[in-house]
């Protein structure tokens, strides 16, 4: 599998939201509007990528026993690291989605991105693999945001369009499996290939 | 490929990376630190400057106790005299703690309000930082002519659609500055 096709299939075939279904918890909790989701993918991208990386080099030293502990361990740095950057730097996103970011640790995506592919595969792969996963996932969440933001707010990246509130539910948690079971019903008729 | 699972190799792979991990983050917290600080100073005195009139002198932090908890204050002085106040108001939200800065002129009308920090519902509750409606009201909110409740608990305040929680909150919080404020003024009358 060339690199390029490494990104591709995250983003497609392998789509952490709408195919594979991981990654549930932010997914619904942070699209509120098309910017909160977009910010968390892209968090969720950024430690995916350093995650992935540093992971496929420290697994062939790593015993068998003690994998999870580590992979955990790199994964919560990198989360943490995040968290300082983004509390210095961006405090506006920080305050809308700073309750999640600690959560990314646990988010099933990045453990499972170790788990089944960089702990197997060169630092390269294992980052291209990382961009791919967290592009998808990055993408998913902005559409999932989107249309709950122009269904529930009636604006779109912060941009209003209608006159007082859109439809309430939708930025709610029941909009939120809605939007996404639908969204997941469009995607797999227009992408699934069987 | 990989190492054997013996105590030996366990115990050394999992310092060596524990080891390097706590590295990593204490030197990305030495060089954080300082932006961090920066930020929240800046968000600080923006909330400050937000809710007070302009000109004067803006006094440091003061202590007093706002709703029977520690909080702090800080006093504007125009030409001499105390002209307003901003105080930090904290109250349980819908979501955790809702922090709010007031500012209260010294004829104990409030001047304008301004969120420190919250965690309430995005796009529901979270209106309370964004809502004009909702915001506008609070600028010259006299308390001896409105009554500082939710129209649902016939009150004079505005709440915010489908947000009535949070809307109860935040008029608490205003609520418990103006009487903070009114306790310190009456104290220095008393002098």
């Amino acid at each position: 599998m060339t690199k390029l096709q490494l990104i591709t299939k995250g983003l497609v075939k392998d789509n952490p939201t709408f195919v594979l279904l991981l990654g549930m918890c932010p997914t619904l909790a942070t699209t509120t509007s098309a910017v909160n989701g977009l910010s968390m993918g892209l968090a969720t991208l950024f430690v995916l990528v350093l995650s992935n990386m540093a992971i496929s080099a420290v697994a062939p030293y790593t015993p068998d026993k003690v994998h999870i502990p580590v992979y955990i361990v790199v994964i919560a740095t990198f989360v943490t690291v995040l968290q300082f950057l983004m509390q210095a730097f961006t405090p506006g996103i920080y305050a809308t989605l700073g309750l999640f970011i600690p959560l990314i640790v646990v988010n099933c995506i990045v453990l499972g991105r170790a788990e089944a592919f960089a702990n197997k595969h060169g630092v390269i792969e294992s980052a291209c693999d990382g961009i791919g996963v967290g592009l998808g996932f990055t993408a998913s969440l902005t559409v999932l945001g989107l249309v709950r933001e122009i269904l529930g707010s009636g604006s779109a990246f912060g941009w209003k369009f209608i006159t007082g509130d859109g439809m309430l539910a939708f930025v709610m948690a029941p909009g939120a499996f809605l939007c996404l079971g639908y969204l997941m019903v469009l995607f797999n008729k227009f992408f699934k290939k069987d | 490929m990989s190492m054997q699972s013996n105590l030996k190799n366990m115990a050394i792979v999992l310092s060596t990376v524990c080891l390097v991990c706590s590295a990593i983050l204490g030197g990305v917290y030495a060089l954080t630190a300082a932006p961090i600080a920066d930020t929240n100073a800046k968000l600080l005195k923006d909330s400050i400057g937000a809710v007070l009139p302009e000109g004067g002198e803006l006094s440091g932090a003061l202590s007093l106790e706002v709703g029977g908890q520690p909080s702090e204050y800080y006093t504007l002085t125009i030409d001499g005299e105390v002209a307003a106040y901003a105080v930090k108001s904290t109250v349980g939200g819908f979501g955790g703690p809702l922090v709010l800065m007031v500012g209260i002129t010294s004829d104990g009308i409030v001047y304008n309000t301004s969120v420190l920090s919250h965690t309430e519902t995005p796009g529901l509750g979270a209106k309370c930082t964004t809502d004009e409606k909702f915001i506008s009201q609070w600028r010259g909110f006299n308390p001896s002519e409105k009554v500082l409740k939710v129209k649902k608990d016939n009150g004079d305040v505005d709440a915010i659609t489908a947000s009535t929680i949070t809307s109860r909150a935040y008029t608490l919080a205003v609520e418990n500055a103006i009487n903070a404020i009114n306790t310190i003024k009456g104290g220095q009358n008393n002098d």
